[in-house]
């Protein structure tokens, strides 16, 4: 979770409760046109990451099996399999597989703030 | 470099062994090959000649790839028949006058079937037993008869050596009944000893066939109808019989090399030396026709092995003959026999130990030096689970009390060995114990799909894959090299081993599993095997609890995750048997959810292109037409196939689609290492194809025979046969046992075939736990099956039924009503299929998703 305030910018959404999430198991949002995939961890944490899948051009990241690699925590791809960090979504794992055309292999990761049991996504904080 | 050609004269297994080697070898094409086979059809497995009765047509006999017979560097000519060879001009004379030239000529001619002169042997009535041709002529002839007979025929096989047992075998398998009469004083006089050889006559008559040892056949005599009648014999007495079948062995066919004016062995052959040539340096001659350290071999091991030394020489390598290994280990009429090494103990001093149980149709000898330390050779009849380790120790000393070793399982304990490098291991590609050790030491082979690869040890018929994985065990343990069966880093324990601690410490969440016996958060490779193991065991939804998250890709969401991310839905047709409305409400759903349909090849019907939000609204209009999940997407059971059975069926013998439905349901939603497939046949004409599946079903007049460890796919296995002619509730209960023992022990993601070849012991030692319960384990994985039957829910109704669980399926979680707008769709044949990248970019006509409301 990266400590942004709330009203940092003006591209910050109120994506759902906190509640609404179950631990271990994404979702997909809509956020400005973007589709992003949002994960609660099992210690609380909140982790946001593009939903288009690189390897395989669906848009399926949320359905992914998180795990950890070491300390990192991860997600797996649900269709080949990659593994991509949810820290700076570097992929960590390729399958021996390249992403598709025009695609970088690894994720975009988007800043999360949680404020008064809301999850908010800003977009413009992308890294 | 100019290419030299070769020219086989034979299309048996050993012309294909030579060619397949070569053409594997000779990357260069270096030599091209030209093979004349007398027979109509490329060369195919003789050994199994006997399962041709169980085959539909004899391509299933079918040697290696077929590709071999369409490469460029090699042709082969069928029906045709080499009438001579003159070795000056280097030509091989065919049928009708052609020539065909040669650099080198290799003489794989094998042997024919010999018969004694007998009065009447040319009867109509009276067959061979050597080609595929006389078995089908075989075949036909009961089938003949039985029908103008109306009675069971009476069938009579002279000689009572392996082939005249497996001829026995034959007749039985086509409803005849037989007598097998035997000129010496025992079954089988080469391979096994006399005490062998009672158990072995006891053994087989319990299978209905008759006996008779030391009898000669004076005269076959013609019935009324002119056909074959009845058998005198020289002590005087006299048997009706309405066929006969030669089994008195076989002689080389070594004529060609006899007129070519090469030499030949005392016993025929044409004799070759070490390296598998001739007095001649253009002629080689391997396999049965080659006489070589002065004999004929007639097995297919020493066969392979002459072929492979001669590609070795022609590729300028330095391999010779290393001596044959007789040993022979077979099944006959469901009787295991096998001799090894010096079986008659004639070398000087040896010492026989034997171990018979008459009751149970045991017999086995070991026999060992004067000492009783070293390990000469064996005979063991009825049980021969002993041989894959004891073959390879011969010569070498068995370590701790060798009465170990024939005694019980469990009487004594046994020694650990260590087999010495020069020591066989894989008979069929002749791969040592040495090998298999560089393989691992210096080749970097760390596991048993490398050491497959790079050795070809356990590729053929895979009965020594169980000692492979030994002997790799061994050198990584030495090497420190730590074989590690840990599913993934977070733990250290193999699935079985997961399965037992999960089982024992009776816990039932991830967390608590990883808490207990793992470290950190778990991946993608274990929480799906955690998941399976949980739902196995204790069989609640595998979306309750915190199980949701464990489950793979397809299992989350009960669905089969299509490239698009959206889903195909496959609701259970039990044995593929479908009412009209059913077949309707399917028609129905895909075409208000517009969903691609397409007929499985499970016997069902696959709807694609369901978004995760579609899926609820189309289970319940399913469920509540009475249809329910047809687990296509789970770790767990499939499908049972079956043909339609005697209900229709003009040749069905049994209900096969009841016990399709019946084995159905009882399986439905079982979870397992890999999927299960299962199939039914209503007869032997499998039209099932259940042999190709975890468990295969087959109707008998009798009741069923199982077959078990079949696999299509991209290494396709038959299963093997586990029980035979068994009542219904015997086949739930074997088939209840097998699946459990099978959840309980194998690997993740193993599959039945490689998870039985690979077993200790192989089938032979899953049959005596499973059918005889050797380990009492019986009673437990009857109850754990029956708490799995008792246990079952309808997957897709219980997710209906609770809205915890379905807040799951939302396109988004800020926008439920919105489908996923990446999805782009084109018209195929009528139907819609995700549009390709090109598609997308070029300007075709696209498809969105359809807009059907998501909840009903």
């Amino acid at each position: 979770m990266t400590a942004v305030p709330a009203t940092a910018s003006s591209t910050a959404t109120v994506v759902c409760a906190y509640d609404r999430l179950t631990p271990e198991l994404g979702v997909a949002a809509l956020v400005g046109g973007e589709q992003v995939a949002i994960f609660r961890l099992a210690d609380g944490s909140v982790h946001a990451v593009q939903n288009l899948d690189p390897f395989s051009g669906a848009s399926v990241m949320s359905r992914g099996i998180t795990g950890s690699r070491g300390d990192v925590p991860t997600i797996a791809s649900p269709i080949y399999k990659q593994v991509f960090s949810l820290l700076d979504g570097t992929c960590l794992v390729t399958m021996d597989k390249s992403p598709k055309d025009g695609q970088a292999p690894d994720l975009v990761v988007y800043p999360v703030t949680l404020d008064n049991g809301q999850v908010i996504i800003d977009l413009a904080g992308s890294e | 470099m100019t290419t030299e050609h070769i020219v086989v004269v034979g299309g048996g297994m050993v012309a294909h062994r030579f060619t397949e080697a070569l053409r594997a070898r000779d990357t260069a094409g270096r030599y091209s090959v030209e093979v004349l086979a007398e027979e109509p059809r490329a060369p195919y497995d003789r050994v199994a000649l006997t399962s041709y009765f169980q085959l539909k047509s004899p391509d299933e006999l079918q040697l290696g790839d077929p590709a071999l017979w369409h490469d460029p560097l090699v042709t082969l000519h069928r029906d045709t028949r080499a009438t001579g060879v003159d070795r000056d001009r280097r030509i091989v004379r065919v049928d009708g006058g052609r020539e065909v030239a040669y650099d080198h000529l290799v003489l794989a001619t094998g042997s024919y079937a010999w018969a004694p002169p007998t009065p009447g042997a040319d009867l109509p009535g009276v067959f061979m037993y050597r080609t595929v041709d006389d078995v089908a002529a075989l075949r036909g002839w009961v089938e003949e008869r039985r029908a103008a007979l109306g009675r069971p025929v009476r069938g009579a096989v002279i000689g009572g050596g392996l082939l005249g047992l497996e001829a026995a075998g034959a007749l039985q398998s086509l409803g005849a009944v037989s007598t097998v009469i035997q000129f010496a004083d025992r079954l089988m006089n080469l391979q096994v000893d006399e005490g062998g050889g009672e158990a072995l006559k006891r053994l087989i008559e319990r299978m209905g066939v008759t006996v008779r040892c030391n009898t000669a056949t004076q005269e076959i005599r013609a019935g009324k109808d002119g056909h074959v009648g009845s058998l005198l014999f020289a002590d005087g007495g006299e048997q009706l019989v309405d066929v006969v079948v030669f089994a008195t062995g076989v002689r080389p066919r070594d004529e060609l090399g006899a007129t070519a004016g090469l030499e030949i062995g005392a016993r025929g052959g044409v004799v070759v030396d070490d390296t598998c040539l001739t007095a001649d340096p253009a002629v080689s001659a391997i396999g049965e026709v080659a006489c070589i350290q002065g004999a004929c071999l007639g097995l297919i091991a020493p066969g392979n092995t002459m072929a492979e030394i001669a590609v070795d020489r022609l590729l300028g390598g330095s391999s010779t003959f290393p001596g044959a290994d007789m040993a022979t280990k077979l099944k006959l009429l469901g009787v295991d026999v096998a001799s090894f090494g010096d079986a008659f103990a004639t070398t000087p001093g040896a010492l026989e130990m034997v171990y018979a149980d008459p009751v149970n149709g045991v017999y086995k000898k070991l026999v060992l030096t004067d000492d009783a330390t070293t390990l000469l050779g064996g005979v063991l009849v009825g049980d021969a689970s002993a041989y894959a380790s004891l073959r390879p120790m011969v010569g070498a000393a068995l370590p701790g009390d060798p009465a170990a070793w024939i005694l019980p399982e469990g009487s004594v304990e046994k020694g650990e060995i260590e087999l010495p490098d020069s020591a066989g291991v894989c008979s069929c590609n002749n791969v040592s114990a040495g090998a298999i050790r560089d393989a691992v030491n210096h080749d970097g082979c760390h596991d048993l799909g490398a050491v497959k690869a790079c050795t070809k040890a356990g590729t053929s018929c895979g009965s020594c894959l169980p000692l492979v994985k030994k002997i790799m065990g061994t050198e990584l343990e030495k090497s420190g090299i730590e074989v590690s069966n840990a599913l993934c880093e977070h733990f250290a324990l193999s699935r079985t081993q997961l399965f037992n601690a999960i089982k024992v410490a009776e816990v039932t969440t991830f967390s608590e599993v990883i808490e207990r016996f793992g470290t950190g958060r778990g991946c993608d490779i274990c929480k799906p095997t955690v998941g399976s193991i949980l739902a196995s065991l204790y069989n609640a939804h595998v979306l309750g609890d915190d199980r949701a998250a464990l489950q793979d890709t397809n299992d989350r969401v009960m669905a089969n995750m299509q490239k698009d991310g959206t889903y195909s839905v496959v609701p259970r047709v039990p044995g593929g048997e479908i009412l009209p409305e059913h077949l309707i409400l399917i028609g129905q759903i895909a075409q208000d959810y517009g969903l691609y349909t397409k007929i499985t090849g499970g016997q069902r019907i696959d709807l694609f292109g369901a978004r995760l939000e579609q899926l609820p609204s189309i289970w319940k209009r399913l469920v509540d037409a009475g249809m329910e999940s047809g687990h296509a997407y789970g770790k767990s059971l499939r499908t049972v196939k079956s043909c339609v059975g005697s209900t229709w069926c003009r040749y069905g013998v049994q209900d096969s689609v009841g016990m399709a439905i019946a084995l159905e349901l009882r399986y439905r939603g079982l979870r397992s290492p890999h999927k299960l497939k299962l199939g039914v046949s209503g007869c032997a004409r499998e039209c099932a194809e259940a042999r190709g599946k975890d468990v295969g079903v087959i109707a008998t007049d009798k009741g069923w025979n199982v077959y078990v460890g079949g696999n299509g796919g991209f290494t396709p296995v038959h299963a093997q046969l586990l029980v035979e002619d068994v009542p219904d509730d015997q086949v739930f209960q074997v088939i209840d046992r097998y699946l459990m023992y099978y959840i309980r022990t194998a690997d993740r993601l193993q599959r039945t075939a490689p998870w039985q070849q690979e077993h200790e012991g192989g089938l032979d030692r899953i049959r005596e736990i499973v059918v005889e319960d050797s380990l009492g384990l019986g009673a437990e994985l009857d109850a754990h099956m029956a708490r799995h039957i008792d246990s079952y829910e309808d997957e897709w109704k219980a997710v209906l039924n609770d809205p915890v669980r379905l807040q799951q399926f939302t396109s988004f979680v800020n926008a439920p009503d919105q489908a996923d707008p990446t999805l782009a769709y084109v018209e195929q044949r009528g139907q819609r299929r995700p549009a390709t990248p090109e598609e997308r970019a070029g300007g075709a006509v696209l498809i969105a998703p359809s807009t059907l409301e998501v909840r009903s």
